[in-house]
């Protein structure tokens, strides 16, 4: 059933031949091919690698004591938090946006991540949770694509891929991982997303949001959401998504990654800061109504802050 | 505390991690990048020793800053260096940099469930001779960036390094742009008064200073050989050079 699990129980008769080697001073760090010809390299291919593991009875409960920064913020290994990401489909192809923020506890431990993981030309896979998980087991399924196409003469449909990446997280699920992620792309069977997270959950759909900001960009996605938009609006409903995420959610901002998956593989269509769109928009772009997103021109001179002359002073 | 006996429930756990102390840095430029840490070493209120180095030149174009837990990071660097090794003896050059960056993810998360308390950044030359900086998290996410600072100090450090490097909130004199890439003095400069003033507001920073400084192949190393006490540590002046300079900080 759960074979990592098993693999590493401490109960298990496994972990008997595990002791047994820990005795006799077999090194489990390093296999034969990292001293050959190829240097350690080119071994990921060959199946999911090694994991070392802690000799207690739950390793699980070990990892989650050291790193889990919700249970307890003192704890002194800091996994990167906080994200707002989104993933639509419409009639031409997909549009993927992200922000760039990644938290530490209250401290902003970088604005400046990639959070649209490039897997192929083809695919696209987005970051939220661990982001080591995220960029490690993307980049391991771009070389099972890879093998994949050099198998079977054919690119992997976006289905399958997402499969094989929620198979492989599902094999070490209670083990604590942290993933939620859209695998977006354009097969043959046209334009596809999946949302693929570390409890095994793997959903098709036409529309996702996914990240502590994600019920911010819904309320603007949802409104402005229509099969046929065309490729200018659909690239603006994207930027404004994460723009509203940004600005209210405070785990999500600094600048939005925009990307657009067509028939002939993806295209990134630019990054935007977050700010720059609150007071002068993103600029001579298609698709976009010139000007900043913030309401402050909206009202302008009529906030409670700076009210029209004779009005709200007391 | 766990007593031994068995009048009351006991509950033992297993706490191989320890935090001791100190920041690094490093900056790129447009064909050198400087690396550089502080060498104080302590637990808790005490100090272990004034000098325990966090920056080491892994190639002749690489340079790998650890902090955090000290035992994990020398264990750290140990094995990257016996991979860099092998990697020699297999094809007869240095691993280029983007490869050991995307070699210490592999081996940060071959830890994942028993992670290596460190926070990596490492610095150097591109196969293109551009200066470039990588920064990674405890099990591997990583990221090129221009500068980073980590450690007890980054939240000092960093925020200096955002208005210095990337000239966040400066706006530009009229007609003029802010420069790209900075000069190597300009950017020692930056370096050094990040570790001083870092020293004299987070009392884990202090006793030395070590910055490397690698520069491309072909390159004007700006007059750093000028420089009091710097130090060359590159066999042959035609290739990559990379360069030492120490200074004292605060011992209080």
């Amino acid at each position: 059933m759960n074979s990592f699990l098993t693999r590493y129980s401490s109960t298990a008769p496994e972990a008997d031949i595990r002791k047994a080697k820990e005795l006799y001073g077999e090194d489990e760090d390093f296999s034969e091919v990292m001293w050959g010809s190829t240097g350690g390299f080119g071994n990921l291919a060959s199946g999911v690698p090694m994991f070392k593991l802690p000799s207690v009875q739950d390793p699980a409960s070990f990892l989650r004591m050291h790193t889990d920064d919700h249970a307890d913020p003192s704890c002194r290994i800091k996994i990167k938090h906080g994200t707002t990401t989104l993933a639509f489909r419409f009639q031409g192809g997909v549009i993927v946006a992200v922000d760039s923020r990644a938290t530490a506890g209250s401290y902003v431990a970088s604005g400046t991540v990639k959070k649209v993981i490039e897997i192929n030309p083809y695919l696209l896979g987005t970051m939220a949770g661990g982001a080591a998980d995220c960029q490690y087991w993307e980049t391991y399924l771009g070389i099972q694509c890879r093998l994949h196409e050099l198998r079977n003469r054919e690119r992997i449909s976006v289905a399958a891929a997402s499969k094989y990446l929620s198979n492989l997280v599902y094999s070490y699920k209670g083990m604590g991982l942290s993933m939620g992620t859209m695998i977006c792309g354009w097969d043959k069977t046209g334009p596809a997303i999946f949302y693929v997270d570390s409890d095994g959950t793997r959903l098709k759909g036409d529309l996702f949001s996914v990240g502590s900001g994600s019920t911010f960009a819904y309320g603007v996605l949802d409104q402005g959401y229509r099969w046929d938009l065309t490729d200018e609006e659909a690239q603006e409903l994207g930027r404004r998504s994460i723009y509203a995420a940004g600005h209210r959610d405070a785990f999500s901002g600094n600048t939005v990654n925009l990307y657009h998956v067509k028939q002939d593989g993806w295209k990134f269509i630019g990054n935007y800061d977050v700010s720059e769109l609150h007071y002068n928009g993103p600029g001579d772009v298609p698709g976009a109504p010139g000007g900043g997103y913030g309401y402050d021109i909206r009202v302008a001179g009529r906030t409670s802050a700076n009210p029209p002359e004779g009005e709200g002073q007391a | 505390m766990p007593d031994g006996s068995f009048a009351h429930p006991q509950q033992r756990q297993f706490n191989p991690y320890t935090d001791n102390g100190g920041t690094i840095l490093a900056i790129a430029g447009a064909d050198f990048t400087v690396i550089a840490g502080d060498t104080r070493q302590s637990e808790g209120y005490s100090i272990q020793t004034r000098y325990a180095p966090k920056v080491f030149r892994l190639t002749d174009r690489a340079v790998l800053a650890v902090n955090g837990f000290a035992a994990d990071g020398n264990m750290f660097v140990k094995k990257v260096k016996q991979r860099l090794e092998w990697y020699r003896h297999a094809h007869a050059k240095d691993m280029p940099l983007r490869a050991i960056a995307r070699l210490i993810q592999t081996m940060l998360y071959a830890q994942r469930f028993f992670p290596y308390y460190v926070y990596n950044i490492l610095g150097g030359i591109e196969e293109d001779g551009s200066g470039a900086v990588y920064s990674f998290d405890p099990v591997g996410s990583y990221e090129r960036e221009a500068c980073r600072a980590a450690g007890a100090a980054q939240s000092l450090v960093q925020p200096f390094l955002d208005n210095q490097i990337y000239f966040k909130n400066q706006k530009a004199a009229p007609g003029t742009s802010h420069p790209t890439h900075l000069p190597l003095s300009d950017v020692l400069s930056i370096v050094i008064d990040s570790f001083t003033s870092a020293t004299e507001r987070h009392i884990e920073v202090g006793d030395g200073l070590e910055i490397y400084v690698v520069v491309a192949r072909g390159r004007s190393p700006q007059g750093i050989e000028g420089i009091r006490g710097v130090q060359e540590l590159s066999a042959q002046p035609n290739g990559d050079r990379t360069f030492i300079l120490r200074r004292e900080l605060k011992k209080d």
